[in-house]
This record gives structure tokens, C-alpha cells and sequence, in this order.
């Protein structure tokens, strides 16, 4: 995942926090050919709302159709597009890394470096955690790739708009059911 | 005020609730339960003979009368013949909800008899779609597929309901409140647009109001009149608006699009302003979208957000009901006339009205005195007249009906647009017969659309539906041969419906109709038509069928190649129009 930040936009995402919805948002992606570099899924502080960050690729996929169409899907309560100066955004990687006697010492000056840190720890290697921006993680994979990755699990991206509002408030308003439809 | 019930009960009493009053379906296991509070409901079924044809006859009882459609399946098989018509009302915003069966909820996902995943199957091709487990949620999610609907865009729900939601007992209460903070359709247009809007049309010079099938959605067939007769403009009416605006109306150039009217397709290639009204720019309408109305500027209104931009740019965006949006900008333009601003579109009408009669449509007889399929349909709609309901199958009888028949009011013409459904013509007509049993309905199909879905005539022959049936028969796929002859060289591959050279036609549509209960008639000859149709014009206590063997070598002009500019329109055969432009 290398940072191409100018070809990106972050999208959050709150939908209803039902089965499917997960099925109905990939659904919509593949057939309407968007591309996404990564979506991360996850419940917030209300129970019935989950958020979803989405990373589109918006050379290929103009984000205006993007939006409208995921606003068509009826589970989908609202989406904000995160503006990267106004927002913070962190992946969460783990990474096994080879670690001999004689290059334990470096990978963890490079852990420490990083502000990364080891969860596990095994004769031969180590286990490193790190949070961070696509532009630190994939930094820090550099570094740690001559030592002998073994191997890499990356989360989607997770972001936030920075100060104190919330993009979910009033959101859950219900609607009154209408009277049956008359004739033309 | 709550009450046990089963959760078939349940269901039943919601579909009334919701003010059902007809039901196309079959039952089958997983359904079942449902079938028998349904005995003792007011509202009627009526059991067809293919799922398919309760999806669409669902969708001709919606496109008809504007209620929502309804049409009930068992699970597995029963709700994938469903798909069809799902995605068929999906194209056409069609208002339907499908109710089907689904296995008991502990046997979900093992692979069970009858089993298929028909939430997951029809997540592209409905609006919505629902899954029930819990015999509590059904009227919840009735009311809800309803209202998604009926409202914003319409389009087909699914409701999927588990065997043993139905069977268990529940408490029934019709809700109060829905619970769908992420469905909010904007149907009133924002003032700023149309005040845009109404600015372009007054400096525009070649304007025209492109008309969409989301006028007919909306019911905004008076406000567009209003709307054209207040500013002048020409209008032009998509295949799905058909009947939006008369066709006798003099400001009206026809249909626009690959077998548009030089006209409409001219009206929209030189006009500097596009006024589109519930429409989408389709392909079929656009033709090759780089060079399509290079000149224009666009207003695009329409009540999916989506649509607008969606394939080409629009100037000024307008979201919200056509009613609306048309109400907003004849008040607007109204105030402009008032003051004394009207826009000067002389020049323009003058051009177009020079265009329309002099490459007006029109068609060739055959020369060996064989009966003309475009002649049968211009007198069908002649005789039957515009206060009738047409249906279409796909393809050319499709194609001169849209044409050939004048159509004067919104709801008459009902036809597979978007997904191009060869079969939807006989079902279609039967639903639309259903919602308006006092209306004449006749059903214009080919022999190849009419063999994928006639099992519906036994349908109506026991439900005393009285349909009447024209089959355009040219004994082969009559579309299909015409790009074969217009761009494979007259290689007929797989076309030919008959047997080469075979002196029997099979099937006999006579002996067909007369062992289904119906009345056969059949005609060959151009001075028999009228006296045929009239005929059947008079039976109005059993379905008709009238097979009428046409000429095979007909083709629909004019026509604009798939993929190219629709500069380059034929009106026939290697025959281009020429504009005078310098009359612009």
C-alpha cells in the first residue's frame, strides 16, 4: 500500500448495523467497477450504527458516482468525505519479522524508531506491531524488509475528522408510515 | 391494538394493511403457510403458470395504474424465476414488492431443499431486499418495502420470508413509524436550480424538453403540457415516456433514440439546450456519447441523485420530483413571461417542423402484396385508440409500436425498456388487465417474445382476464435478423423460427390460443386486417389471440448503428437525412 495521496479520498461511511450490509456495499463496488484501495468495518458508539472508512481510488472511479450510489443503498445512513488536512487516519499492521542473534538488536532499535512495538517474541523472530499513516507503515516495512519479512497482516485504514464534532449525530430519526398509495 | 396471529397471518394482514387488493403468484413449500390465511383475505390471487409471469404481470398492474404491483413465490426456483422481472422492474422503476418463501430459519445456509440465497441473489437488481426470520418484524418490513417502493425512485423490494417465521406465532401490529434513517428521497427541487434553469431556457435559442419515463413515474403528464404549451418548446418522448405528452400534440417530434424519429434525434443533437425531465441518457438514446448534442448545455432533473452526471455533464443539476420540479419552472418561467421575458425559439420550431414532415415516419409495403407488420400495428392502434392499454415484447414489434401508434395519455404503453425483457408483453397485458379491467388491453408481441411466456393465457382464461393478443408473426427473431442483414453479411444464424422450408408452421398460434381457452384468429392478407382486429375488438368475455403473418423482410427505420454518433441517423436503408442548416 504505498501513498499516492492526491489520487485518494477517504470516505466514512455510517450504515445500519444489519446482516448484509457489508455484502451490499462490495456488491456495489464490483459491479459498478469502482475500485477501492482498502475498507475497514467496524461498530461505533451507537449499537445500531457500524462505520465503514472507505479508501476510493478516484482516478478511476469518480468519487461524485461513488457517493450517489452508495447514498442510493437503502442501509446507508450518511457519508462524509475526510478532507486529509481536517481528519487523522491510522492502518494497524503486524508484521513477523526474522530476527538471529546477531540481528535481534537492530530490528529492535528500528521498532523503537518507529514507536512500533513487539508482541511476541520467538528464537528466531519477532513479532512487531505498528500503527500509523500508509506513508509510516510502508517506511518502516523498508527498513525492516533486509532483515527477512515472514510475514504481514494489514488492517484497513481507519480515520477520523479532527476536533469535537460528530458525524453521527442525528442521525436515527424515524419516519411515519404513510397511507397506502391511491391511484393514479 | 396488538393480536396473536401466525406470522402467515401476519403477512397476509400486512399486505392488506399496505392496500393490496391483488396478488400474482404460485405457491409451493416454503410459502405455503401463507397460502391459506390468503383463502380467507380480500385480497384476490391469481395463480399463474410461471413465476415469471407473476413478475410481470405485477409490473404491468404498477405500470398501469401506478400502485405498487405484488407478486408471491416459494423459495429456491419459484423466487429465481423471480429474477427477471426484479431486475426488469429495477431498470424501469417499476413499483413491485415480492414476497417469497424462504426454508425454515435453522435450515438457512445448509443447502435444504428448494433453498437459494434470493436476498443475495437480487441485491443488484431490487431497490431493497429483506430477510425475515423473526415473525415479529413482518408487518415492520412489509410497510417498509412499500414505502421504498413506491417512493423517490421506484423500484422493486423483495421480502423473504423464513418458512418458520410463518408458521410461529406472533403478535400483529401494523407499524406506526419506519425505521429507515438512511432512506430519504428529495422529492422538492432546490429554488436556486430553478432559477438556473429557468435563466438557460430564456437565453437558449435551440432548447428542448427531453422527456423521460420518470414524468409518467411522477404523474406530471399535465404540468409538462402546461410546461410546453407556457414555453414552446419542441418536446421529445423517450421510449418509457411514451404517452407522457400527446402524439398528436404539434409541439411533439416523437420518440428519440436508435429507431427515433429524424426529428427527435435532430431536436436533440442541435439543440443548445437540453431540458431533461426524469430521463437518463441512455445509450439507446445517446448513441455514441462523445458526439451526442455537442451544442448543448444541460438541466438535468430527476429524483435519483445518480442519474444526473451519471454519462454526461450537467449544467444545472436539478434532484427532486419531475411534478414538482415542472411545477416549480412553469411558476418560474410564468413570473418571467409576466414581465415581459419569453424566449425566442422561432427559428428553431420552424427548423424542426421542416425536418418532422419532411423525413416524417413512415414505412414500405412489400411489393409481393404480403401483409406489413408496421401496417398492422398503425391499424390496431387506429381501431383500438389511444384510450387503450398497449403492451410490447423486445424487439421490432416493439419498436413500430412505439412508433405506429399514437398515444395520447401516460400509463397506455407498456414496454421492457431497459432490460429489454423478450416475454413481458402477455403477462404484463394481464396484470395491466387486472388494475384496469375496464380498459381494452392489447398485447403486441412477436412470435419469439410471445413462445417464452404465453403459458399465461391459460391464466387468463380461467381468471376471466380478456386480453387480446396481436402476434406480429415474421416466423423468426425479427431484430436480431435485421442486424443480421444489416451487418453479418444476411448470415441468418439461429433467427429462423420455422423449419426450413416446412409447409407446417409450428406452433399453430390458432390451435395454440383455442387450447388455452382463448378465441384464435388469424390473417394474411392487408384487406382482412381491419375486419380482424374489429373482430376482436368485440370479444370481451375470453382472451383473443390474432396471429397476423406478416412479411418477414421488414425492417424498423430509422436507425442509428449501436455505438455510433446519431449524426449519422438513416431514415432508411443507406439514406441519410440532410438538414438544411442553413435554416438554424
Amino acid at each position: 500500500m504505498s501513498a499516492h495521496a492526491d489520487s485518494r479520498s477517504t470516505l466514512s461511511v455510517l450504515v445500519e448495523n444489519k446482516p448484509g450490509v457489508l455484502a451490499r456495499i462490495a456488491g456495489l463496488f464490483s459491479r459498478r467497477g469502482f475500485n477501492i484501495d482498502s475498507l475497514a468495518v467496524g461498530p461505533t458508539e451507537h449499537p445500531e450504527i457500524s462505520r465503514m472508512t472507505i479508501v476510493v481510488d478516484v482516478e478511476r472511479s469518480p468519487l461524485e458516482q461513488v457517493t450517489k450510489q452508495l447514498n442510493k443503498l437503502v442501509e446507508v445512513i450518511k457519508i462524509v468525505e475526510l478532507d486529509q488536512g481536517a481528519s487523522v487516519n491510522r492502518e494497524l499492521v503486524l508484521v513477523k519479522v526474522a530476527a538471529t542473534a546477531e540481528t535481534r538488536g537492530q530490528v529492535l532499535d528500528t521498532v523503537q524508531l518507529f514507536r512500533a512495538k513487539v508482541i511476541d517474541v520467538a528464537p528466531d523472530a519477532l513479532t512487531v506491531q505498528i500503527t500509523g499513516n500508509a506513508g509510516k507503515i510502508a517506511d518502516f516495512l523498508r527498513v525492516l524488509e533486509p532483515f527477512g519479512i515472514r510475514e504481514l497482516v494489514q488492517s484497513g485504514m481507519v480515520a477520523i475528522g479532527r476536533g469535537s464534532r460528530s458525524i453521527s449525530e442525528r442521525s436515527l430519526r424515524p419516519v411515519a408510515t404513510p397511507a397506502p398509495p391511491a391511484a393514479v | 391494538m396488538s393480536e396473536q396471529v401466525t406470522g402467515a397471518q401476519s403477512l397476509i394482514k400486512s399486505l392488506e394493511a399496505a392496500g393490496v387488493t391483488d396478488v400474482f403468484g404460485i405457491p409451493g413449500g416454503a410459502i405455503l403457510p401463507a397460502y391459506d390465511p390468503l383463502m380467507d383475505s380480500s385480497i384476490r390471487h391469481i395463480l399463474v403458470r410461471h413465476e415469471q409471469g407473476a413478475g410481470h404481470a405485477a409490473q404491468g398492474y404498477a405500470a398501469a395504474t401506478g400502485r405498487v404491483g405484488v407478486c408471491m413465490a416459494t423459495s429456491g426456483p419459484g423466487a429465481t424465476n423471480l429474477v427477471t422481472p426484479l431486475a426488469d422492474a429495477h431498470m424501469d422503476s417499476v413499483p413491485l414488492v415480492a414476497v417469497t418463501g424462504q426454508v425454515g430459519a435453522s435450515m438457512i445456509g445448509t443447502d435444504a431443499f428448494q433453498e437459494a440465497d434470493i436476498r443475495g441473489i437480487t441485491m443488484p437488481i431490487t431497490k431493497h431486499n429483506f430477510l425475515v426470520t423473526d415473525p415479529a418484524e413482518i408487518p415492520q418490513k412489509v410497510a417498509e418495502a412499500f414505502h421504498i417502493a413506491s417512493t423517490g425512485r421506484p423500484g422493486p423490494v423483495l421480502v423473504d420470508v423464513a418458512k418458520s417465521a410463518l408458521q410461529a406465532m406472533t403478535d400483529y401490529r401494523w407499524p406506526t413509524e419506519l425505521q429507515l434513517p438512511g432512506y430519504r428521497p428529495v422529492t422538492k427541487p432546490h429554488a436556486k436550480q430553478i432559477r438556473e434553469a429557468a435563466r438557460l431556457a430564456l437565453e437558449a435559442r435551440r432548447p428542448v424538453l427531453y422527456v423521460g419515463g420518470g414524468v409518467i413515474r411522477a404523474r406530471a403528464h399535465r404540468e409538462l403540457r402546461v410546461l410546453a404549451e407556457l414555453t414552446g418548446m419542441p418536446v421529445v418522448t423517450t421510449l418509457m415516456a411514451r404517452g407522457a405528452f400527446p402524439d398528436s400534440h404539434p409541439q411533439h417530434l416523437g420518440m428519440p433514440g436508435m429507431h427515433g424519429t429524424v426529428a427527435a434525434v435532430a431536436a436533440l443533437q442541435k439543440s443548445d439546450l437540453i431540458i431533461s425531465l426524469g430521463a437518463r441518457f441512455d445509450d439507446r438514446v445517446t448513441g455514441n456519447l462523445d458526439s451526442f448534442a455537442p451544442g448543448a448545455k444541460v438541466v438535468h432533473a430527476d429524483i435519483d441523485p445518480a442519474e444526473i452526471g451519471k454519462n454526461r455533464h450537467a449544467d444545472v443539476p436539478i434532484v427532486g420530483d419531475c411534478r414538482e420540479v415542472i411545477s416549480d419552472l412553469v411558476v418560474a418561467l410564468t413570473a418571467e413571461s409576466d414581465a415581459g421575458t419569453t424566449g425566442d425559439y422561432e427559428q428553431w420550431v420552424q427548423f424542426l417542423a421542416g425536418v418532422k414532415q419532411k423525413y416524417a415516419l413512415g414505412y414500405d409495403l412489400p411489393t409481393d402484396g404480403s401483409l406489413s407488420p408496421q401496417y398492422v400495428i398503425e391499424r390496431l392502434g387506429s381501431i383500438a385508440g389511444p384510450e387503450a392499454i398497449y403492451t410490447s415484447g423486445v424487439g421490432q414489434h416493439q419498436m413500430w409500436a412505439a412508433q405506429f401508434i399514437g398515444y395520447e395519455h401516460p400509463n397506455t404503453w407498456l414496454n421492457s425498456g431497459g432490460l429489454g425483457t423478450m416475454g413481458y408483453s402477455v403477462p404484463a397485458a394481464m396484470g395491466a388487465k387486472v388494475g384496469m379491467p375496464d380498459t381494452t388491453v392489447w398485447s403486441i408481441d412477436g412470435d419469439g417474445c410471445f413462445q417464452m411466456t404465453n403459458q399465461e393465457l391459460a391464466t387468463c382464461a380461467i381468471e376471466g382476464i380478456p386480453i387480446k393478443v396481436a402476434i406480429i408473426n415474421n416466423e423468426s427473431l425479427g431484430m436480431v435478423r435485421q442486424w443480421q442483414t444489416l451487418f453479418y453479411n444476411e448470415r441468418y444464424s439461429n433467427t429462423n423460427l420455422q423449419r426450413h422450408g416446412g409447409p407446417v408452421r409450428i406452433p399453430d398460434f390458432v390451435k395454440l390460443a383455442d387450447a388455452y381457452g382463448c378465441v384464435g384468429l388469424s390473417c394474411e392478407a392487408p384487406g382482412d386486417v381491419d375486419a380482424t382486429i374489429e373482430k376482436a375488438m368485440e370479444i370481451n368475455d375470453v382472451p383473443v389471440v390474432v396471429d397476423f403473418r406478416v412479411h418477414r423482410d421488414a425492417m424498423v427505420w430509422p436507425m442509428v448503428a449501436a455505438g455510433t454518433s446519431n449524426d449519422d441517423i438513416k431514415y432508411a436503408r443507406d439514406l441519410a437525412p440532410d438538414f438544411d442548416e442553413d435554416d438554424l
